[in-house]
């Protein structure tokens, strides 16, 4: 399996050293060139795209740090790597601070350097990236992927909207798989901070020495396995949202912290002296019940007042029944789409199921089900015995209470789930197929 | 393809692993592998102001064969290993050419300070062998982590990958040596 890799352009005016780094750069799929001086460069670069560009400071003529002005005013996204003696580090962060992506000491560490080029990569597919994402900015700002005409969510969006342009704080509080993120996400995409990032933050899938790292970053050398200076998620925020999801289980030591953090809007780094400013809205999730947790002890009075200025309660989806077809049709959509599968509707009767189901995990659990169906199913229609077998077994609401309710409901569901095979669903029944006949002639069973 | 040469270069106790790794690779290339004494002086690729050996110039000495007959020649180095600019490397290769070299120096665990294991050297070994050989065959650095041309630019990098080509590096070099 070849990698996909980017080009890279060598200027150095030693031949040793551009073949070095060419030889080394083409093993790993890149493709090279190499440039004597600036004159050659500067040719190059006219002549074809590069994404990454390795830069002797020391050269005769036209030095690195006047290339770098020139081939930047060529293609302003070039990534500059600047390549220096030990005498010259001074330069080096001068030429750091005009816009190069980092430097690197000769002889060059090929762990050093294969870190570096990885980095500059990710950072040459994340710009080009970033461009495309602002395009489609504008046409997600509007709540899009939330999908709801019951009264309560007509409730949520329009609480998402006043909220979004304002500053404040949001608490999104809502049972596990009601789509927390997205509501984070919808106010987001309708602030001001739209063109700057929103960072999530799962604050319960990381331990605490872990959250605290991935929150306020480390300096090379913090802890063991801190090889290298980290940005922390705060950081990465700067300018746009911070979205702290299960923020309930926040141990308290780094709540203090964090705490201090959303009051000064300063912070240091794990290992580090100074302190970094940083402007960010801060939106939280949780399921829990945080008051409950105030009066436990395990969450601060001070940081849940300060999360909880303005809440956005997103009901589950067993209390916005209405809701369930369009999600569902909504769903099947999408992934008909992403599967390559012609799916175009339900059968009433796996429609029937799917409202009638109580939906614990909510719409998360919801897009796995159509997900799954669409999945065993033939197209275009999806059936109540491609559903997971949990919803036709659970005790469906509705079904009458008397003994011949239930066992023509068993029956027809049996029936439906193997799809009206007389043998198979007898065997089921453990009943002979004389018999299931006179139960389906009984109840008026049809096979839809 | 007519043979694989293995050349030791400052190897002590040179027959043990160098037949180990003859039969080693031979299985994997399915070739004939050869040992060959040394046609050069290796010195002149010291470099003293670094108190290492140059690999691209001991790469030069190896296709600098008086005696070539085709197929591929593989320097095994006692010694540690440098490329110009670069502060060490485990082993060189001319891609889709005929000559590499590998060196021991930096795979032994006594290096860093761990007590000496052969099973681990003579592994480490046979997985840099290969990996400089894939490159003479055409292979690039591939992205499957098991796979022997995973790029590996510290030791422990070597361990975790396998001594095997994955499916698509094992039929270019199937093809290639075809």
């Amino acid at each position: 399996m070849r990698q996909e890799a980017g080009s890279i352009l060598i200027v150095d005016d030693e031949l040793s050293v551009r073949d070095s780094l060419e030889q080394w750069f083409r093993m790993d799929g890149y493709r090279t060139g190499g440039a004597a001086d600036a004159n050659q460069a500067l040719e190059l670069l006219q002549a074809g795209q590069w994404d990454i560009v390795l830069l002797d400071i020391k050269m005769p003529g036209i030095d690195g740090m006047e290339l770098q002005r020139r081939l930047r005013k060529i293609d302003p996204d070039l990534i500059v790597i600047m390549i220096t003696a030990y005498a010259s580090v001074e330069t080096a962060v001068q030429a750091l601070k005009e816009g190069a992506f980092d430097y690197i000491t000769k002889p060059i560490d090929p762990d050093e350097l294969s870190h570096i080029v990885r980095r500059a990569s990710e950072q040459r597919r994340l710009r080009s990236e970033n461009v495309r994402l602002k395009e489609k900015v504008e046409q997600l700002s509007t709540p899009s992927q939330i999908v709801g005409e019951s009264q309560q969510m007509a409730e949520v969006l329009e609480l998402v909207r006043s909220v979004a342009m304002t500053d404040a704080t949001v608490l999104i509080r809502g049972e596990s798989g009601t789509g927390k993120e997205l509501i984070a996400q919808a106010i987001h995409a309708n602030s001001q901070r739209r063109y700057f990032p929103i960072v999530p933050v799962n604050c319960g899938a990381l331990p605490e020495s872990l959250l605290e790292s991935e929150l306020f970053g480390h300096e090379k050398g913090a802890f063991t396995g801190a090889q290298y200076r980290r940005k922390g998620k705060l950081e990465m925020a700067n300018g746009g949202t911070l979205f702290l999801d299960e923020v309930g289980t926040i141990h308290l030591k780094t709540q203090v912290d964090l705490l201090r953090v959303l009051e000064t809007k300063e912070f240091t780094r794990l290992g580090g002296s100074r302190p970094t400013q940083v402007e960010f809205r801060v939106v939280a999730a949780t399921n829990q019940n945080l008051e409950k947790l105030v009066e436990q002890g395990s969450f601060r009075e001070d940081l849940y007042f300060r999360l909880n200025v303005f809440t956005i309660s997103i009901p589950p989806l067993r209390e916005r029944r209405e809701d369930i077809p369009l999600l569902a049709q909504h769903f099947l959509e999408d992934y008909s789409l992403q599967m390559n599968r012609a799916f175009s509707d339900f059968h009433p009767k796996a429609m029937d199921l799917l409202v009638r189901y109580g939906w614990p995990g909510n719409v998360r659990e919801l897009a796995n089900a159509v997900e799954r169906a669409l999945v065993v199913g033939k197209p275009p229609t999806v059936h109540a015995q491609d559903l997971p077998l949990q919803l036709s077994e659970s005790t469906a609401i509705g079904v009458g209470e008397s003994l011949a309710d239930v066992e023509r409901a068993h029956v027809e569901q049996i029936l439906d789930r193997t799809g009206w095979n007389i043998t198979r669903a007898a065997e089921i029944l453990k009943i002979d197929r004389a018999t299931l006949y006179n139960k389906i002639k009984k109840y008026g069973l049809q096979h839809r | 393809m007519s043979g694989l040469h293995l050349v030791p270069i400052y190897l002590a106790d040179r027959h043990r692993i160098l037949d180990r790794l003859g039969v080693a690779l031979e299985r994997t290339f399915l070739t004939t592998v050869r040992i060959r004494k040394p046609w050069f002086d290796p010195e002149v690729s010291f470099d003293k102001s670094r108190g290492q050996y140059n690999s691209s110039a001991l790469l030069k000495l190896l296709l600098d064969d008086p005696a070539y007959s085709g197929g591929k020649v593989l320097g095994v180095v006692g010694v540690d290993l440098f490329a110009p600019v670069l502060t060490y490397v485990f082993g060189e290769a001319q891609l889709d050419g005929r000559a590499s070299v590998v060196s021991l120096h930096r795979l032994r665990p006594e290096v860093y300070g761990l007590t000496a294991d052969d099973h681990l050297l003579f592994t480490r070994l046979l997985k840099e062998s290969t990996h400089e050989l894939g490159h003479c065959f055409g292979l690039l650095h591939c992205a499957e982590p098991a796979c022997v041309m995973h790029a590996s630019t510290y030791v422990e990098e070597i361990d975790v990958k396998s001594e095997w080509f994955c499916k698509s590096c094992q039929t270019t070099v199937r093809s290639t040596a075809g």
